[in-house]
């Protein structure tokens, strides 16, 4: 059995992991709104854009039309853009990103399909590795990031937009976690090359007639690269407000483990530290009588 | 002018934030094709907006915006315009901007074709937008 002392080192040891889980805990949760807010302050830019597009493609569709709302015809090759977080400690949520694209891509490849891997995130990267390390074709890692900004996803929509005209897939799906609440962050894929154009609404009305300038197709060949960032740049935003959510409770849970442990340890500390006394009382009352 | 002119509603959203968003008289765009004013009940038009400054004027005052391109929509809601980057003049970092003009510069080099055609083009503008600012300071 382990002696008093020893007790007394383990309780202390949990009290300090705890105090940094505690720690932690609120550190994410301050970072998690200032995400939020991001998320936020990046929604009308998105919803407006979608607004034009939705517009303008509904007018450009047929034949002629840019190949990024198109489609290439074929949907032999998917590209999963996987965005995930650069850090760990934080429950499920990077393992549960990864699952969903790995089920995908699995069924996918059932029926005969190939799948690469654009990988966003330290985590993601390392666990897809396990298993489709020769389908990873690029990674990047948003780690020196402090603060991330519409710049970052033109990169990485510039580098897709880059192996889809060099004719590298056809389909490219992405995947992140969507911010529903600081409980519940929902693993999300949506299909971005070739754009799901959703039909403008039944009873909106006739539609605005535009003056376009230049001509539309022209404006609509500027606009759906930049629709890719902005659907790239809104999915980061959610991930990460997602990290923060999915941190801020796993260290909670956490916290709180710790202090049901402390609970149970210091309980078993004082009942050991009885027994000995009450054992040592015995050996000198019977000492006493002895003489 | 005795007569108030009639506002319309007018929102600039860059993707990292809502730069604007109120009642205005007047909104000067810089577009692609030529700068253009938006007035109250302007024609529902898409246009595709070139670096520059967009000025609007809202109850009698001026205010300068730096865009780095984007998208302006004239519909019977208002003007709404899609920028890439929304600056306030009086915030733009200036020696931040020449840099970018600097290294601009530097990567002229490196392309090619039509690649080369629009840097140029890019740079051009703003080169523009920084002329603007020096001059406009001085007063």
């Amino acid at each position: 059995m382990a002696s008093l002392k020893d007790m007394r080192v383990r309780i202390a040891s949990t009290k300090a992991t705890q105090k940094i889980t505690k720690a932690m805990q609120m550190v994410a949760a301050s970072k998690l709104r200032r995400a939020q807010m991001a998320a936020e302050a990046a929604r009308p830019y998105a919803e407006k854009m979608d607004a034009v597009i939705s517009n303008i493609a509904s007018a450009a569709a047929g034949p002629g039309a840019p190949v990024l709302l198109a489609g290439t015809g074929s949907d032999q090759v998917h590209l999963f853009l996987v965005c995930t977080g650069e850090r760990g400690l934080s429950g499920a949520f990077n393992s549960s990103i990864v699952r969903l694209a790995r089920e995908r891509a699995l069924a996918l490849m059932n029926q005969g399909k190939q799948v690469k891997f654009f990988c966003v995130g330290r985590k993601g990267y390392e666990q897809l590795r396990r298993n489709f390390d020769k389908q990873i074709i690029e990674n990047v890692e948003l780690r020196s990031v402090r603060q991330l900004g519409f710049v970052n996803a033109e990169d990485i929509a510039a580098k897709v937009i880059a192996r889809f005209n060099a004719g590298e897939f056809d389909v490219c799906t992405l995947f992140y976690s969507r911010f529903k609440s600081v409980i519940s962050q929902i693993p999300t894929a949506q299909q971005i090359i070739p754009l799901v154009v959703e039909a403008p609404a039944a009873n909106a009305g006739p539609a605005t007639s535009y003056e376009y300038e230049p001509e539309e197709d022209e404006i609509l060949a500027g606009l759906l690269p930049r629709n890719l960032a902005v659907q790239i740049f809104r999915a980061l935003l959610e991930n990460n407000a997602s990290f923060y959510g999915a941190q801020m409770s796993a260290m909670d849970n956490a916290t709180r483990n710790a202090g049901d442990m402390i609970r149970k340890q210091t309980l078993i500390y004082n009942r050991t530290r009885q027994a000995m006394i009450t054992k040592e009382l015995i050996e000198i009352i019977s000492g006493a009588e002895a003489i | 002018m005795s007569i108030a002119m009639a506002t319309f509603h007018f929102d600039l959203v860059s993707p990292e934030k809502l730069a604007f968003s109120g009642e205005v008289d007047q909104v000067d765009i810089p577009g692609v094709e030529g700068d253009f004013g938006v007035l109250a009940g302007h024609a529902p038009v898409v246009a595709t907006i070139r670096p520059g400054i967009l000025t609007v004027t809202a109850a009698g005052s001026q205010q300068k915006i730096v865009v780095l391109g984007g998208l302006a929509e004239v519909s019977d809601k208002g003007l709404t315009v899609l920028a890439d980057v929304a600056t306030a003049l009086p915030e733009l970092d200036v020696a931040s901007f020449a840099e970018t003009i600097s290294s601009m510069e530097a990567k002229l080099p490196e392309k090619v074709g039509d690649e080369l055609d629009r840097a140029i083009e890019r740079l051009d503008h703003y080169k523009s937008i920084q002329h603007q600012i020096s001059t406009t300071a001085m007063h």
